[in-house]
Order: C-alpha cells, then sequence, then structure tokens
C-alpha cells in the first residue's frame, strides 16, 4: 500500500547498477514483509485472549453472570469472555459430544459432574492460592473429581441445590385442612395433599419432578442403601423398594398424576414448576433452585412456602445437588481460564453472585458467615432459609450418590424403568430387574477400552 | 399498430438493444470461463472419448454426494462394530457383531419385555403399528381429498392451497401447535368442558396418544401426497369419462373401472414413499407425546437418537447398530419404490 511506483532510470546504467536495481525491489519488500509482519505480530500480541463459557439458567442467573464477567472484563482488558447462554438440554447432550471431539468451550456450567469430570482440568500449577479452593470447595470439588483422583481442583460450585417440597398454602387454607408439621412422614403429607386437592379440584395433590435425583431424596427417607458391601451399585434394595412403591401406589390413587411420570418415556426429565406456578398442584417436591422464578411469577397470585423433606424410616434427608463451573483440559488457554476463575470463585464476587440469584452457597466460608439476600422477597427469604436448613440434615448417603461418578446412569435408569411401570407397561418387579440390568450394562459400556 | 409512432418503436427498439447488451455483459464472465474451458476439455475428450465425457460431468456431484452420504454411511457402520463411549472410531475397541447380537437377543420377536433390549423392539413394535395405520389413513384421505379437488368445485384453487399448506409447516411446529390443542388445558379441553364433558388426558392414555401421533400426522403431509394424486388424476384421458357418461355408466363404477386402475401407479408410489417416510417418523411425535406414556409411541428413531445422545452413557455402537437395521430395511422399501415405478413407466 505504502509502495511507491518509480518509472525506469534514465540513461545508459552499468552491470553493477543493474544488479543493484534488480535486487533493490526485492531486499525492499523483504525488509518491509518482516516489519509489517513485526507490527503485525506486535499487535495480535496486544489482542485480548477470548474465552468461551457455556451457561444454562434455571432463574436470573444467567444476567448476574454476565454483569460479573463484563466486570472483570473492565479490570482485564487482555481477557474476553463470550458467554454462551443455552439451554439445559445443551448443555446435558451437546456438550459431552464437544468435549469428546475437542470442541468444548472452555469453561461450562455442569450439573453431571462426576460424568464429565474426564475432561475437567486440574487447575492446580495455574491458581495463585490452591488452598482457598480445597478450605471453600473441598467437599464438593470431589464431585468433580475423576475416580481415584483426590487432588485436582476442577472448578467450584455456582449453587448448591437441595431437594424439598414447595407447599401452596393458599390451597390448604382454601381447603380448611391444616398442613403437617415438621418431622412428618411422606405418608402425612400425601394423604393431607389429596384432600385439599379433592377439596379445591387441584389436578396435582403431590408432584415430584420426573427425574431420578428427585426420587432419591424420597428413597434415601425410605433407607436405601444404593451401594453394596464390595462398593458397587446395589440399586435395589429394601429402601428402593419401599419408595418405588410408594410412588406406584400414589399414581394409582391418584395422588400423583401420571401426566409427569407416566406421559413421557426414557429418562425424559419432566419439571411441575409450571404447574406449581399456575396453582394447580399442592405440594411439589422440587428443589431450591426454583426460588427465583417462584418468587418473581408467582408474586402475590397466592402463598407459598417451602417445608422440610418429609421424613421416613430412613431419616428426613434431603439430596445435595448442584452445578459446578468447570474447566476444560481442551482449553489452549489454562493461565487465563485460572485467571478468569480466580476471579468468580473470590469470596466477595461469589457472595453477590449468591445474593442476587438466590442460592444457597456452595463456598463453606460464605455458608458458614451466612449469604445476605436483600432481593429476596419474604416468601424467597423463608424458603432459602429453610433449605440451608435441610442443607445441614443431608445423610452421607446422599452425598455419596451425587459424588458417585456414575450417578446419572443410575438415577437415569431408575427413572425410565419406574416411568414404564407407573404407567402400567410393566409390573414393578420387572421394573427393579430393568434396572439392575441397565446400570450393570450401561457401566460396562462405559468401561470399554 | 398503426397508432405506434416510429419513434415509439425506435425507443422500445433501443431499450430492447440495451437489455441484450446488459445480459450480454452479464454472462460475459462466463462465456469467458467456458472458453478457457474448453480447450483443456477437448483434450480430454480426445484422450478418454466422449462417451466418458459423462463421468467427468458427473464426478462433481458424485463426489459431494460420497461426502455427505455414502461416507457417514460406512462410519456408521464402521461405529455398529465397535463398543465403548469414545467418540473418534479410532479410539473405540472392535467388537464384531456384539452389537448386533445384543440388540436381537430375544425370547421371542413379538414379545419387547423377552428381549434384553426391550426398548429397541417396542420402538419396532410402535413404528409398525404406526406406519399401518397411518399410511391407510394417509392413503384414503388423500385419494378422498384428491377426488374432490379433481371436481369442478368453487374456490378449487383455495381449497388446493389450504390443504398443502400444513406441507410447509416445520415438524416441530405441526407438533407444538397440536400440543397446545391437546393438552390438559388445551382448545379440545376448553371445548369439551364447554359442552358439559370431562377432560380427557390425551398424552396419559396410550390409545389416545397413538391416535393423536397418527392424526396429527396424517394433517400434516396430506397435502403433499394429494397433490402426486390429482397429478394422476388429471392424466387420465377425458375421453374415458366422456364414454361412461354415454352408457350411462354409475358413478361409483367409473370410480372403481377407470379413475382407481388408472391411478394405481400413483397410489403405489403415494403408498411406498408413505411407507418410508413413516418409518422415519421421529420429530413430529418425538415433539407432540416425548415416546410416551410409558414408551407407547417410541419410534425407532426416537430409540437410535436416545441411545446415541441423550443417554447418559452415549453409546454410539447400539444406536448405529440399530441404524444400520433401520437402514436396511429404508433400503428394501426404497427398492419397492424402484420396482413399482419401474412398472409405471411400463
Amino acid at each position: 500500500m505504502c509502495l511507491i511506483s518509480r518509472g525506469p532510470a534514465p540513461g545508459p546504467v552499468s552491470g553493477e547498477e543493474t544488479t543493484m536495481r534488480a535486487v533493490a525491489p526485492v531486499f525492499t519488500s523483504f525488509v518491509l514483509s518482516v516489519l509489517s509482519a513485526t507490527t503485525f505480530c506486535g499487535l495480535a500480541a496486544a489482542e485480548p485472549t477470548t474465552l468461551r463459557m457455556a451457561w444454562y439458567s434455571d432463574g436470573n442467573e444467567g444476567e448476574v453472570m454476565a454483569d460479573l464477567l463484563k466486570r472483570f472484563h473492565e479490570q482485564n482488558k487482555d481477557i474476553e469472555i463470550v458467554l454462551d447462554q443455552v439451554p439445559f438440554k445443551a448443555i446435558n447432550e451437546t456438550l459431552p459430544v464437544q468435549l469428546a471431539s475437542g470442541q468444548a468451550p472452555d469453561m461450562a456450567r455442569v450439573v453431571d459432574m462426576g460424568g464429565l469430570s474426564r475432561f475437567a482440568l486440574d487447575m492446580r500449577p495455574f491458581l495463585k492460592d490452591p488452598g482457598y479452593w480445597e478450605m471453600n470447595f473441598g467437599p464438593f470439588l470431589e464431585w468433580m473429581r475423576p475416580a481415584g483422583d483426590t487432588k485436582a481442583i476442577p472448578g467450584f460450585m455456582t449453587q448448591l441445590t437441595v431437594t424439598g417440597p414447595f407447599v401452596n398454602k393458599t390451597l390448604f387454607e382454601q381447603a380448611g385442612v391444616a398442613m403437617p408439621g415438621e418431622k412428618s412422614t411422606w405418608e402425612d403429607w400425601a394423604k393431607a395433599a389429596k384432600q385439599v386437592a379433592d377439596k379445591v379440584q387441584a389436578p396435582f395433590p403431590l408432584a415430584l419432578d420426573r427425574s431420578g435425583h428427585r426420587y432419591y431424596a424420597l428413597a434415601v427417607s425410605q433407607g436405601t442403601q444404593v451401594f453394596g458391601a464390595n462398593g458397587e451399585p446395589d440399586v435395589v434394595d429394601e429402601g428402593f423398594k419401599r419408595a418405588a412403591q410408594l410412588v406406584y401406589d400414589w399414581h394409582k390413587s391418584g395422588v400423583m398424576s401420571k401426566e409427569l411420570w407416566g406421559s413421557v418415556s426414557g429418562t425424559a426429565y419432566r419439571g411441575a414448576n409450571d404447574e406449581f406456578k399456575n396453582a394447580q398442584v399442592v405440594m411439589y417436591l422440587s428443589g431450591s433452585w426454583q426460588i427465583s422464578q417462584f418468587a418473581k411469577t408467582i408474586d402475590n397470585a397466592f402463598d407459598w412456602v417451602a417445608v422440610p423433606n418429609p421424613c421416613g424410616p430412613g431419616g428426613c434427608s434431603s439430596m445435595p445437588g448442584g452445578a459446578g463451573l468447570v474447566a476444560f483440559k481442551t482449553t489452549q488457554h489454562p493461565k487465563e481460564v485460572a485467571r478468569v476463575m480466580e476471579y468468580l470463585a473470590s469470596e466477595p464476587v461469589l457472595a453477590e453472585f449468591y445474593s442476587r440469584s438466590l442460592f444457597v452457597p456452595g463456598h463453606l466460608g460464605l455458608a458458614k458467615k451466612g449469604v445476605d439476600y436483600p432481593t429476596a422477597s419474604p416468601e424467597a427469604a423463608a424458603a432459602l432459609k429453610v433449605f440451608t436448613a435441610s442443607a445441614a440434615q443431608i445423610s452421607p448417603i446422599a452425598y455419596r450418590i451425587q459424588g458417585y461418578s456414575n450417578s446419572r446412569i443410575v438415577l437415569n435408569a431408575v427413572i425410565s424403568r419406574l416411568g414404564q411401570a407407573v404407567s402400567g407397561e410393566t409390573t414393578l418387579e420387572d421394573a427393579y430387574k430393568r434396572i439392575t440390568a441397565d446400570v450393570a450394562q450401561q457401566i460396562a459400556e462405559r468401561n470399554k477400552k | 399498430m398503426s397508432g405506434i409512432s416510429s419513434t415509439t418503436r425506435l425507443e422500445r427498439g433501443i431499450a430492447t438493444g440495451a437489455l441484450a447488451r446488459l445480459g450480454q455483459v452479464a454472462v460475459l464472465p462466463v462465456g469467458v470461463a467456458l472458453r478457457l474451458l474448453d480447450p483443456p476439455m477437448r483434450w480430454m475428450q480426445r484422450f478418454i472419448g466422449a462417451r466418458r465425457m459423462a463421468y467427468v460431468f458427473l464426478l462433481p456431484n458424485f463426489v459431494f454426494f460420497g461426502l455427505f452420504v455414502f461416507l457417514p454411511i460406512g462410519i456408521n457402520v464402521v461405529f455398529s462394530l465397535t463398543g465403548g463411549t469414545a467418540l473418534f472410531p479410532s479410539q473405540r475397541p472392535y467388537v464384531g457383531g456384539d452389537q448386533f447380537a445384543y440388540l436381537f437377543d430375544c425370547g421371542s420377536y413379538l414379545d419387547p419385555s423377552s428381549c434384553r433390549e426391550d426398548h429397541f423392539w417396542r420402538g419396532v413394535a410402535n413404528t409398525a403399528k404406526f406406519v399401518v395405520f397411518q399410511v391407510t389413513a394417509m392413503v384414503l384421505f388423500s385419494l378422498i381429498t384428491a377426488l374432490v379437488l379433481n371436481m369442478k368445485i368453487r374456490g378449487r384453487g383455495f381449497f388446493r392451497a389450504v390443504y398443502f399448506f400444513p406441507v410447509l409447516l416445520s415438524p416441530v411446529v405441526v407438533a407444538l401447535i397440536w400440543k397446545w390443542i391437546l393438552q390438559r388445558d388445551g382448545l379440545l379441553n376448553a371445548a369439551i368442558t364447554t359442552l358439559g364433558g370431562q377432560k380427557i388426558l390425551f398424552f396419559v392414555d396410550p390409545g389416545w396418544a397413538m391416535f393423536w401421533a397418527v392424526f396429527v400426522s396424517v394433517w400434516a403431509h396430506m397435502g403433499f401426497y394429494t397433490l402426486i394424486l390429482l397429478a394422476g388424476l388429471q392424466a387420465i384421458p377425458a375421453d374415458l369419462y366422456e364414454a361412461a357418461e354415454m352408457d350411462a355408466t354409475p358413478r361409483w363404477r367409473v370410480l372403481l373401472r377407470i379413475t382407481l386402475p388408472l391411478l394405481w401407479p400413483n397410489m403405489i408410489v403415494v403408498i411406498v414413499l408413505a411407507l418410508i417416510k413413516g418409518a422415519q417418523t421421529f420429530d413430529e411425535v418425538f415433539v407432540l407425546t416425548g415416546g410416551g406414556p410409558g414408551t407407547a409411541t417410541l419410534m425407532v428413531v426416537q430409540y437410535i437418537y436416545e441411545t446415541a445422545f441423550s443417554s447418559q452413557v452415549q453409546n454410539f455402537g447400539l444406536a448405529a447398530a440399530a441404524s444400520v437395521v433401520l437402514g436396511v430395511v429404508l433400503f428394501v422399501l426404497t427398492l419397492l419404490q424402484f420396482a413399482a415405478a419401474r412398472r409405471k413407466e411400463v
């Protein structure tokens, strides 16, 4: 662009001059190329590193994360983060394929931390203070590590979730039925919910999300142990059968509607959050992640409360869970990824994130100090209090199920086969046999090398 | 013509000439490119002969077809012979015919619950049931619609467009529309309760779920098959009907003796195409019923999708084996279509 073309030199020229004239343009071009390459490379070096983060949302947490990342970029101009807000289904189904093919984002918010642990980046070499992570995320890091690894630090918890029931208090009041108190059993709640539903013509007396995770909140309280003496899954035990029988009988007696568990096939998830928001559900077993959207969408339409998990022979434990922001080893920029993660996992930033998203903290230090929720409505604040109290009563077996790297295989087999039994396609006995066979077959397939 | 002045004619001539020149300029690069290609093509023709030049022209298409059709089929077959959860074939252990053996391990093929992979066989049974009902209904309603639209009725063009319109919609959109109509608080239940009836939970009852899966599929695709039959009806010579009319032949006899026999080649095409499409059904039913209740509307393609992508252990090998089985069935149906088409030509 800057080259000036010249006409031929006038007059006769010597041989040396001819050679010089021939070489000069080549030399000039070479020098200019080197200069421009140096300039270009210099510019390229000054360009920010772009990282990608895949993120799904239940409530407003995507907006909060976008704010925090913007703030991070203002303080760190050399790193840009593209936040890909995707549906939960994409995290569950597309992300594993992206990871296997080496085309994954640098970080992602995931639920199946154990299942994806083989792709996770151990950030220890890039972190300024790995001790901070061990101290504040220690028990949850186990959920993110591959089996046998006791040291890796792949990410942090964006939220700790606790399963538990939401109750439409207005429907109880309209029906004139007293709400069962603390330590009530599942049977007590089922009976009360059915009475209310019959009186107010609500189509869903008791609703459990069609999810293996939610089913295990019931099963653990019925005393299931999940693992045999050898440490391998032994899913169908007496506690499991008690829970399965309850679900089966509730569908038969109309305590549970077949529209959730019986209307779709396989491992498909079905929630009753929309039905609860429309005041069609008396009691809804879901979890703490629903608080934000219930507070926002129900508003003053009716009174709702979160209640402690109902009890059974195995206790009153909820199921823990949650989502972690995990870094992946396919990233080309592990140092930059670690810097972003350090910023987001720092106590003040994380406190703001939990506070604005109305999440139960997955950071031990913050859990101990307590998080303020200034934006929470009175219902949401009360619900957060109930779930935080439930988190303290989670049984070790519930933690073990959640941390097991093949837990999703177990949860999915359960939901698929119990769904068939509920819809009347198979018997419970057949479902038990199939669950055992499915779990064994899928673990064997995963272990094939 | 005499009213047009010579100036106007001249202007028109200039305009036409300008357009022609513009066209020449526009196609100039094409002409140049063709002229450039001419010498090597002539050389090649001399070298390989005029008859083989056809293959040279077909080659680009073959390359694309091979790349996007045959190569994926090959990769799929390779996957069906491997196990594990790794994505790349090079990292997957070879298991021979194990995936097929697992799929076909049944006490009785007529009883899916006796099979090790019962979901596959439930999918096969459901797909077979769906195809029988859907193809029968599709052919019948398409035929009736085509016969009506072939009559000289008022607004014929409008009705032809109306029946064809659903074909233009995306299957997902079709399923979502019908889901809104059929769900607990949907339009149909609103109508039923307004008339004093009880709400019906269509997606909880296996019979209703299958009925609506078939109904929605017929509604969505009938226009396409109607069009094929309509074309067939319009190709029947009118003098045959005139002769029948002169003989005072009853209309039902005209239908049975003239229309249906002469429409039969088109009917065969419609039946075979509907069979192939029915066996591949996935998106509409998946969005409408999710394969439920239980597995009452789980189709083979949904089984393949879920086995490969939405189950926790992404079992690409088993899914690939199931798709090879489905592919063989579709191949046989396609051969039937070719045979039918050839018969039509004869």
